[in-house]
């Protein structure tokens, strides 16, 4: 077996969501090669030389620059063909998810998607994903001889460099699609944060529709403080309280810091399914019956108007 | 404009956590079906890009919607056209025998026929959670994408510019018709979806419209047909097969404190995380 590990740019180096896939592929337990795609992809590419992979390919090409599917998917998969790779993976970012179907659909694979385990029984792969919202797990298998799979960040520990470097090859970049004629990158709007991603975070500082109009006011003291990502739930963004971007749910990021505190919100299963792999949970919430409160490991029920202000202050001490 | 919306009908997901599972397999029996969000937020963009947002009767194109299913899932599709879409069209399947991949394969057999300009689908289903039909129908036509659609503004009817949601903020592409694209939640905004047709002025009520009593009687007369599965792929095949599913593990469950103070000694000293 021979895995490929999509790599994930932001500007010149390698996303952290890189780190998960290779660690889908060390469980895996079979030889892997990274492919870096972008425009200027050598430093990534060194990066990438430090995870003894096999081979890291470096697709390096001006057409690559903006991480467009119709661009990027063609190349993978010609890569894919090319190195007779049985297993393509990518993290199930934004990123990932956007480009690995169409790279399963030129493959012809079965693409399974936001995996968060996988057993190897002898060369058969199964593979473990949630559900309804992570109210059930399936176990399932991809029936097609080339498989693609994203891999839930949160349940792929970041792999560590292991030292040593991977030959690095530069590979010829195939002619885009005729799609991709159809499809021109116009803008990005960068949400603009010093904070760490929501998906790299080691606390997070979430949200809820209860903060209302000072979301922003009452929260960032205490995410400065901590060094910690801002997220939110669903309705605090659908309120406009909140960036869509910080959404943490089913439909938003996935996210298993170290520490997450809940403020303010309710616990719809939606948010739950999002949130409930974190390791510890402290839920903030003036009515004790909130759901939050079956899942936190330490719930506080106080006004969240009071509560954190005082709680800056203890953590000041 | 010809839009087509591709359909799904999902266990009440407010309900999820009541799912039961027994021998490995999930049972949903006593859940209430519900049109998938998602889907639901598809459709309505697709109304909205195909009138004028204040005299929403008059459509200005088609709105074409579609679902796979037994005969019971034509109450989604009748729904669906209590609210403004022009025609419906049932693939007759059951659940079981579809995976991700088929309903892309046969969407793609069912687009050729059709010709709509867009395809406009919901980002994922809210059961299988798996993010892949509108992508993989795009790669299948050789069309573009545009996926987690935020906002959509069709400038005319060659191109839309799309306001995608993206982990890092939003990303906007022009696409160029025909394409398929996926909406994300915010898509229903009051603004979030402009056209030519309505005055830049005009808001949308925030969410998807709902059916008055007059156009759910007038939707049971409105076009829907049956359409056999084989008649749009030969390859029947599953690309993906489950063997089992299970409960996700119990969470331990956890304690009250009772002041600020607790609170920050115990994740000291307890769970020494500060």
């Amino acid at each position: 077996m021979n895995i490929l590990v999509i790599a994930e740019l932001h500007e010149d180096s390698l996303r952290k969501s890189t780190h998960s896939a290779v660690t889908f592929a060390k469980n895996v337990g079979a030889p892997f090669s990274i492919l870096v795609l972008g425009s200027g992809a050598d430093k990534a590419a060194q990066e990438a030389a430090t995870f003894g992979a096999q081979k890291v390919l470096v697709a390096d090409d001006a057409s690559l620059k903006d991480p467009l599917a119709e661009r990027y998917a063609p190349v993978i998969a010609q890569v894919a063909k090319a190195g007779n790779f049985d297993v393509v993976v990518v993290t199930a970012s934004s990123y990932g998810k956007d480009i690995a179907p169409r790279v399963a659909a030129k493959l012809g694979a079965g693409y399974a998607t936001d995996i968060s385990g996988v057993k190897n029984d002898g060369g058969k792969l199964t593979f473990k994903r949630p559900v309804y919202a992570g109210n059930a797990f399936g176990y399932c298998e991809i029936q097609t001889p080339v498989k693609v799979v994203s891999v839930r960040q949160s349940e792929f520990a970041a792999a560590e460099p292991s030292g040593g470097a991977s030959p690095v090859e530069k590979i010829a970049v195939a002619a885009a699609d005729p799609a991709a004629a159809r499809v021109e990158f116009v803008s990005l709007e960068a949400a603009k944060s010093e904070r760490p991603d929501l998906g790299e975070a080691k606390v997070i500082v979430s949200g809820g529709r209860a903060l209302k109009e000072r979301f922003a006011e009452v929260l960032d003291p205490l995410a400065n403080l901590l060094g910690a990502a801002v997220g939110a739930s669903r309705a605090a963004c659908d309120a406009g309280y909140a960036p869509p971007e910080l959404q943490v749910g089913q439909t938003g990021r996935v996210v298993a810091p170290q520490l997450y505190f809940a403020i303010g919100i309710s616990g719809a299963i939606q948010h739950l399914a999002g949130m409930k792999g974190s390791k510890n949970i402290v839920a903030i919430n003036k009515d004790p019956e909130a759901p939050i409160f079956q899942v936190a490991d330490y719930g506080l029920v106080q006004d969240l108007f009071t509560a954190v202000p005082e709680l800056i202050t203890e953590l000041k001490k | 404009m010809k839009v087509l919306v591709p359909l799904k009908r999902v266990s009440d997901p407010d309900n999820a956590n009541k799912i039961k599972i027994a021998g490995g397999k999930i049972d949903t029996t006593g859940l209430e079906w519900k049109p998938n969000p998602f889907d639901e937020y598809a459709v309505e963009t697709a109304l909205r890009l195909t009138e004028n947002g204040t005299s929403p009767k008059q459509r200005l194109g088609e709105v074409v919607v579609v679902t796979f299913g037994p005969k019971e899932t034509e109450m989604t599709l009748r729904a669906a056209l209590a609210t403004g879409a022009d025609r419906a069209i049932r693939i007759d399947a059951k659940d079981e025998d579809l995976d991700g991949d088929l309903i892309a394969r046969a969407l793609k057999a069912l687009v050729e026929k059709e010709k709509p300009d867009l395809v406009l689908a919901g980002k994922q289903a809210v059961d299988g959670d798996s993010n892949q039909v509108g992508q993989l129908l795009a790669e299948y036509l050789g069309w573009p994408q545009a996926t987690f659609a935020g906002t959509i503004k069709s400038e005319d009817d060659k191109s839309l510019v799309v306001g995608r949601e993206v982990d890092g903020g939003t990303v906007n592409v022009r696409v160029t018709l025909p394409a398929v694209v996926s909406v994300d939640l915010r898509i229903v905004a009051p603004k979030s979806v402009t056209s030519k047709h309505t005055p830049p002025t005009h808001n949308y009520a925030d969410g998807v419209r709902f059916a008055a009593l007059m156009a759910i009687m007038a939707a049971k007369k409105k076009p829907l047909v049956e359409v056999k599965l084989a008649d749009l792929t030969t390859d029947t095949a599953l690309k993906i097969k489950y063997s089992a599913f299970e409960p996700p593990a119990a969470r331990k469950a956890g304690v009250k404190v009772k002041t600020v103070a607790e609170l920050v000694g115990k994740l000291k000293t307890e769970a020494k995380v500060l």
